[in-house]
């Protein structure tokens, strides 16, 4: 199959020179950080944006590439992570796009990166000052389900009408006991408006809370962006006899023996065998080289060997 | 958070003495065509009022000006809020409206699903208004929930179900429950018999009536149906073309009619 990356891979690189950095031009991209700007000065709302066709499917992060293509300066060291991996399609085909298409530096370690976007996780290593993450966004309004009519979801915003959330977390415990909505879990957002943290796991809602690092959700196919600058207020909606709770992992991580982190399952046999590993890899492997083993790990050095 | 008043409480808001709604020379017209034309009437706190007359004669239209779902073309509507001051509803922000739309007030509408969720639970549907509100105490919503589903006539193992798994006299019967839970003191009715086959139209009157004297209600009902008229209300009002032909006592009007459209409408009523 033969992708957009591929045919401008096969260009000699003067060939790129009619594309503007960062593929979108000037103007678009001057559009793109008002919204973001208004977005930041206005926590939690979500603004509408011109989105423009990219070269890639909805649902593969038009949104939030088009965020990064608007913010990504020359000196910017970017990092794209799919579901906490870095070795992903996803990620790698958009690694691969910024670094034809604007030439950044990209990495895979967390620490390095000025900008990161993401698509589901929030990396372990806490985020710095400094630091930006741009969040793929599929379904913006977190009363979509709820409430179709766009006309009234936007009203019950502008009124602060937010009786209709709980009617969804009153749902989970009716039905299964206990709140089970493991992601895109609504929060309140500088005690003003309720947010769908895009298909983020629960697990990673703390740390959405009083973050140092700038967070900008983009969603392409319904043209909004939203925000939360550093150090805001990040609640996760709850009952007082309910109080909203991440998810546990019962063992570590299989490779580097990380506690208390988001884990994966993989399966390794068609037997029953599975492991659990770290889903942000880069945590993994940093931990790794640090010399932390899993019970079905093997120590770095060998590793290489 | 069942926020049923005291007595004294009624005892200090009917000493306050004055009528809950007041409608003045109410117009609402479509262009050229009219709506509802130059209509005025008060309705008074416990107070039942039918608004009757055939199909376009725009009761509807009434019933959805007063209750600010439809902008008025002129005239006012003052109602009596919970602290006893009178305001124009249709000076009032829209947030209070709406405010007042989930607590004061009720709407039952004729078809069901157009006042419920029909893809949540029945419990989280008569919830809904509490949650709306403020409350956060899952035990005590659904608590709540179990109580007024039960004085509907709903059995509380029925609690989890979609109203869509209903039947239509029960979904009617869940959208009252939905509209009381907050302890209205008025409520609007667009034909909440409608679509109902005559037995479960028996109960659900009887239900309502039952429940209208309980909690003290004030209502106003929209039919073409007399006999609902009759079960349920306190005073009648005629209307046919948009003007109201004839007010009254509902014993008096439906006995003893004055206008040539009323003993019309009154003597076409089939005799089985």
């Amino acid at each position: 199959m033969s992708t957009i990356l591929d045919l401008m891979a096969e260009q000699p690189s003067s060939d790129l020179a009619h594309y503007n950095f960062a593929y979108l031009d000037e103007q678009t991209k001057r559009m793109i950080r008002r919204a973001i700007l208004k977005a930041i000065a206005v926590p939690g709302y979500q603004v509408p944006f011109g989105s423009r066709e990219m070269p890639m499917p909805y649902g593969w992060g038009t949104g939030g590439v088009q965020v990064t293509a608007s913010i990504l300066g020359a000196e910017d060291v970017l990092k794209v992570i799919d579901q906490g991996a870095d070795d992903t399609t996803n990620a790698v085909s958009i690694r691969k796009f910024f670094e034809h298409v604007a030439g950044v530096k990209t990495t895979t370690s967390t620490e390095e990166a000025t900008v990161i976007q993401t698509r589901h996780r929030i990396p372990e290593r806490p985020l710095e000052p400094g630091q930006t993450i741009v969040f793929q966004v599929p379904i913006p309004e977190p009363l979509r389900f709820l409430e179709p009519r766009e006309t009234e979801t936007r009203a019950m915003h502008a009124l602060e009408e937010y009786g209709l959330m709980h009617v969804k977390l009153y749902e989970d415990i009716a039905r299964h006991g206990h709140i089970a909505t493991t992601y895109a879990y609504p929060v309140k957002v500088a005690g003003r408006y309720v947010m769908d943290p895009s298909p983020t796991p629960k697990f990673d809602n703390p740390k959405m809370h009083r973050n140092a690092a700038l967070q900008l959700y983009g969603a392409g196919r319904e043209a909004r962006i939203y925000a939360i600058p550093p150090y805001t207020e990040v609640v996760s909606l709850d009952f007082e006899d309910h109080p909203f709770e991440v998810n546990r992992f019962d063992r570590p991580c299989a490779l580097c023996g990380a506690e208390n982190v988001y884990l994966d399952e993989v399966v390794t046999d068609d037997a029953g065998g599975r492991m659990f590993v770290c889903s942000d890899t880069d945590n993994c492997e940093s931990r790794r080289a640090d010399g932390h083993v899993g019970e079905m790990g093997v120590p770095a050095a060998e590793a290489a060997e | 958070m069942n926020q049923q008043l005291s007595t004294d409480e009624r005892a200090r808001m009917a000493a306050h003495d004055g009528p809950l709604l007041s409608v003045r020379d109410l117009t609402k017209r479509y262009g050229q065509r009219i709506g509802c034309d130059d209509i005025s009437f008060d309705v008074w706190p416990g107070e039942v009022l039918a608004i009757v007359g055939e199909s376009g004669s725009g009761k509807t239209t009434l019933l959805n000006c007063i209750s600010t779902r439809l902008p008025a073309t002129s005239g006012t509507v003052t109602y009596q809020m919970r602290d006893g001051q009178p305001r124009n509803l249709f000076e009032m922000e829209e947030a209070e409206r709406r405010h007042l739309l989930r607590t004061d007030w009720g709407f039952v509408h004729q078809n069901p699903a157009d006042g419920l969720r029909m893809t949540v639970s029945a419990g989280a549907n008569v919830g809904e208004r509490l949650m709306a509100v403020g409350n956060r105490h899952y035990g005590q919503i659904r608590e709540t929930a179990t109580d007024w589903l039960s004085r509907v006539e709903i059995m509380a193992e029925r609690i989890d179900d979609q109203p869509r798994a209903f039947s239509g006299g029960m979904r009617q019967r869940l959208q009252i429950a939905r509209n009381l839970v907050t302890a209205p003191r008025l409520v609007f009715m667009d034909e909440p018999t409608g679509g109902l086959d005559v037995s479960v139209q028996a109960r659900l009157l009887d239900l309502l009536r039952g429940l209208v004297a309980d909690l003290g209600l004030a209502v106003i009902i929209v039919t073409h149906d007399l006999a609902v008229a009759r079960l349920l209300s306190d005073r009648i009002m005629v209307m046919k073309d948009g003007h109201v032909i004839e007010t009254g006592l509902t014993d008096r009007v439906l006995d003893d009619p004055q206008a040539p459209y009323t003993q019309l409408l009154v003597s076409s009523i089939l005799q089985v």
